[in-house]
């Protein structure tokens, strides 16, 4: 009996690990594009650092001069962000700019 | 051996898959998730084995009784070194397929080997249960016993139930940062980009860590009788040593997120929190130094002594591989930022670690050197702990009130000004209103606790000021608000609140307490403090599992009643004692139920050390008589008689063993309540350690806070996922932020 336990579970292990091994040729699941997603992810950092710096500047631990200067700075790290995020998107794969826009509200 | 073989084909799948063969990476991420579904199996299976008394397996039968509380059995296979390491595996397989779920589509090249790093050591804890001595929980024994030898009295307790799976959680938790940096080092993707994924789980690693401390702390108050809370002993500082490294590299991986600094601090500082984490592991189960924890010899201690050089040999040849790539991109603007002051608490929390570290392989390395394992003592540790820890607090407070990159002067002079005044101010008074300044150390550390508490209240105060200018509202609700868009940055400022509070917890009992041993008849009163404690009665209670001695102690202060207390000291009876033999409740452990009045002021804490001389000559006597019962010695009462004729059928019938064990233990329980109760007559004097503890209480209450504050900054903010995807349909800087 715990002969055959084990040859069940084998049997249902071996089908859920290999199957992605098994589908010869059919396509692949569909996923974000990496590239994209880090971007989106630095770009994500980037918009905290400077929500961040005005939260520090509205809280009076930044002077106007040095707010300006570390929020000019960090908005333009972020604007080429978003320019790399553009251009990335612009070579993303059909696939997944297709599901970005499906997923847009 | 399928739980094997999963690990081994994930890990080796992984890394066929590291060029983009995105089957064989699919392939990988669910054997992690069958890996998990096949221990989480092996986790039920043992548990419901425990919880039916099937003492066919041999960690059931070793670490279970019929006798052991139900409570306690499901806890039993963590006391144990096989369900350790099946725990090991089993939260390790849950961790890495949370990571793997979160990084589906991410970090596409570094996700390959961190799977292979974490899968690698699945395999090894899996690969120890299989293959090393004595440590398969499945193994059998036949034929099965009628009953178990049970949970080690100490353990019994409801923290323990919790205490170490939290620890184990911390430890493998560590395992996931720790995988992700060495992937990062692989690839050369030595960014932020493994910090943002795995931030998280160094966050949840540190939290667990942290009630596992809390939790083992308020074991040690409550259980072990000797008055306090944390003793240096090796095994705690094993588990306190990842946990500092850890609060020091989720402080340095902001330093690399926001400024591109300290990259190879952070790999260095990762791969030495996780081989902390695996020496605690060792430590638990290596019986190499003398400590409490050390539940039994270990067969495993050699094994994660490699594991833990080769990670550490590893690492290392990576990260000196990898030097041009680990520059930093930038450097510290000014002394008077936020970065700085990080750089100066990690130095502070590494040296910390350091001191710990060598004064808890002192025995080791004296032996090396001299032959002899000589030990260094709690004063040694609070000598050089002690100043550094009232540093770290200070900085607690400096750090939430630097910007990041530099601060102007008169800014400074702005968000210094208050916290500094009300400090100075807190320290002022408390000098006046006691003696507080005697103790210079302790003193300090309260003088700077109150500039962290006002540095933190400024903070939220002008964070809700600045929130209530921009969306209108109460103060208060302000407050919410900011702090519910700003989980990271106000989770951590309740967790530095937390601590420090803790800490005033640490530095005024330790410091301020007062501590007495006094022996007292019935009757007989001591003064200890503002206190005067009457020894009224003795007490004696008596179960199958132990004898348990105690006293009522009437507590008056300042003239009032204040409390009754009853402490009391528990004999257990080893299993496997010979039946009949009333003296076994001597030879087996003792624990101590301490009295406890706790409050926000102080603690009352009392144990008793029963003078048990009289009833175990007593007992002695009993279990002669019992023998000569036994033998049918002329003379004996007639109960033995029957007895006696019981024994001889059962040695001729088999079948009626059970029948005269169970007279025997109806006959030996019987006995030994009379003994026991003898004691109550006997009017002898006991011994009491008597406590008081100011504001220990304050350090359970920090501690708690620190863990809310953490979970706060582990709670993801909401909206952030939405924001990200719309953000990606072209949305703009200017209105991105506005949303924010």
């Amino acid at each position: 009996m715990e002969v055959l336990y084990g040859v069940v579970l084998l049997a249902l292990v071996a089908a859920f690990v290999l199957r992605p091994l098994l589908r010869e040729g059919a396509p692949e699941e569909v996923g974000e594009d990496p590239v994209l997603a880090d971007l989106e992810a630095r770009k994500e950092a980037k918009y905290r650092e400077i929500r961040d710096t005005q939260l520090d500047h509205a809280s009076g631990k930044l002077s106007e001069e040095d707010f300006r200067d570390q929020d000019a700075q960090l908005r333009s790290e972020a604007v080429e962000l978003l320019n790399r995020l553009d251009r990335a998107r612009r070579d993303a794969p059909a696939h997944a700019s297709a599901r970005i826009e499906g997923e847009s509200p | 051996m399928l739980a094997l073989l999963t690990a081994i084909f994930a890990a080796v799948a992984a890394l066929i898959g590291r060029h983009g063969e995105r089957r064989w990476i699919d392939s990988s991420r669910r054997a992690v998730y069958a890996l998990c579904a096949l221990l989480t199996v092996c986790v039920v299976v043992i548990e419901i084995a425990f919880a039916g008394d099937d003492f066919s397996f041999n960690l059931v039968a070793e670490h279970s009784s019929l006798e052991t509380p139900a409570f306690y059995k499901l806890a039993a296979m963590w006391s144990s070194q096989e369900g350790s390491l099946l725990l090991w595996a089993w939260v390790l397989s849950i961790a890495s397929s949370a990571a793997l779920f979160a990084t589906r589509n991410r970090l596409r090249e570094v996700v390959p080997y961190a799977t292979a790093v974490m899968m690698g050591i699945a395999t090894f804890f899996v690969g120890l249960m299989l293959f090393a001595k004595n440590v398969n929980p499945f193994a059998t024994v036949s034929p099965a016993p009628a009953d178990g030898v049970g949970l080690t009295p100490l353990l019994q307790h409801p923290s323990m139930m919790i205490h170490p799976p939290m620890l184990y959680s911390g430890y493998v938790a560590l395992t996931i940062p720790f995988a992700f940096a060495v992937g990062a080092l692989i690839t050369r993707r030595l960014d932020a980009a493994w910090i943002r994924i795995t931030r998280r789980f160094a966050l949840i690693a540190w939290t667990f860590l942290g009630i596992g401390l809390l939790l083992g702390a308020r074991w040690s108050y409550t259980e072990l009788g000797w008055g306090g809370y944390w003793a240096w002993d090796p095994v705690e500082n094993a588990a306190l040593m990842p946990w500092l490294m850890c609060t020091a590299f989720l402080h340095s991986i902001m330093v690399q997120e926001k400024r591109g600094m300290l990259k190879v601090w952070n790999v260095s500082l990762i791969t030495a929190t996780f081989s902390l984490a695996l020496l605690g592991t060792f430590l638990v189960r290596s019986g190499v130094l003398q400590s409490i924890h050390a539940f039994g010899d270990s067969t495993v201690g050699p094994y994660i002594l490699g594991l833990i050089a080769v990670v550490l040999v590893g690492s290392t040849v990576l990260i000196a591989s990898r030097l041009d790539e680990l520059r930093s991109e930038k450097r510290i603007d000014s002394l008077a930022s936020r970065e700085a002051v990080f750089v100066v608490n990690n130095l502070l929390l590494v040296a910390l670690t350091a001191v710990i570290f060598w004064g808890t392989f002192f025995p080791l390395i004296s032996e090396l050197f001299t032959g002899e394992k000589a030990s260094l003592a709690a004063p040694w540790f609070d000598h050089y702990t002690t100043p550094l820890a009232i540093l770290l607090v200070l900085f607690t407070g400096i750090g939430p009130l630097l910007a990041w990159r530099r601060v102007s002067w008169s800014s400074a002079k702005g968000v210094f000004l208050w916290p500094a005044v009300l400090a100075a101010g807190g320290g002022a008074v408390l000098a006046l209103l006691s003696d507080a300044e005697r103790k210079p150390w302790a003193f300090a550390l309260f003088v700077f606790a109150f500039f962290a508490l006002a540095a933190l209240a400024q903070e939220f105060w002008r964070g809700g000021r600045a929130r209530r200018e921009v969306a209108g509202g109460s103060i208060p609700m302000a407050m919410l608000a900011v702090a519910a868009r700003n989980r990271r940055r106000y989770g951590g400022y309740i967790v530095h609140a937390g601590v420090a509070i803790l800490l005033i917890g640490i530095a005024a009992s330790s410091s301020f307490q007062t501590n007495r041993d006094v022996t007292l008849r019935p009757g007989q009163s001591a003064g200890v403090g503002d206190y005067r404690v009457t020894y009224e009665r003795p007490t004696v209670s008596v179960d199958r599992e132990a004898l348990s001695f105690g006293a009522v102690l009437d507590v008056k202060r300042d003239g009032k009643e204040f409390a009754l207390l009853s402490p009391s000291r528990r004999y257990f009876r080893p299993t496997g004692a010979p039946t009949g033999s009333i003296g076994s409740f001597f030879q087996g452990e003792s624990t101590s139920e301490v009295g406890l009045k706790t409050g926000t002021r102080s603690d009352l804490w009392t144990a008793v050390q029963p003078n048990i001389g009289g009833v175990q000559r007593r007992v002695r006597a009993a279990d002669r008589g019992f023998r000569d019962c036994v033998r049918a010695a002329p003379g004996t009462p007639p109960q033995c008689s029957a007895v006696n004729a019981l024994m001889r059928n059962a040695a001729a019938n088999p079948s009626l063993r059970p029948i005269a064990l169970a007279q025997i233990n109806d006959l030996q329980s019987r006995t030994a309540d009379r003994l026991a109760r003898g004691f109550l007559a006997e009017n002898a004097a006991a011994t009491f350690r008597v406590i008081v503890d100011p504001l220990v209480t304050w350090m359970w209450i920090g501690g708690l806070i620190a863990l809310a504050g953490a979970l706060i900054a582990i709670w993801p903010t909401p909206g952030a996922g939405r924001r990200r995807v719309s953000s990606f349909q072209g949305a703009r800087l200017g209105r991105d932020l506005s949303r924010a």
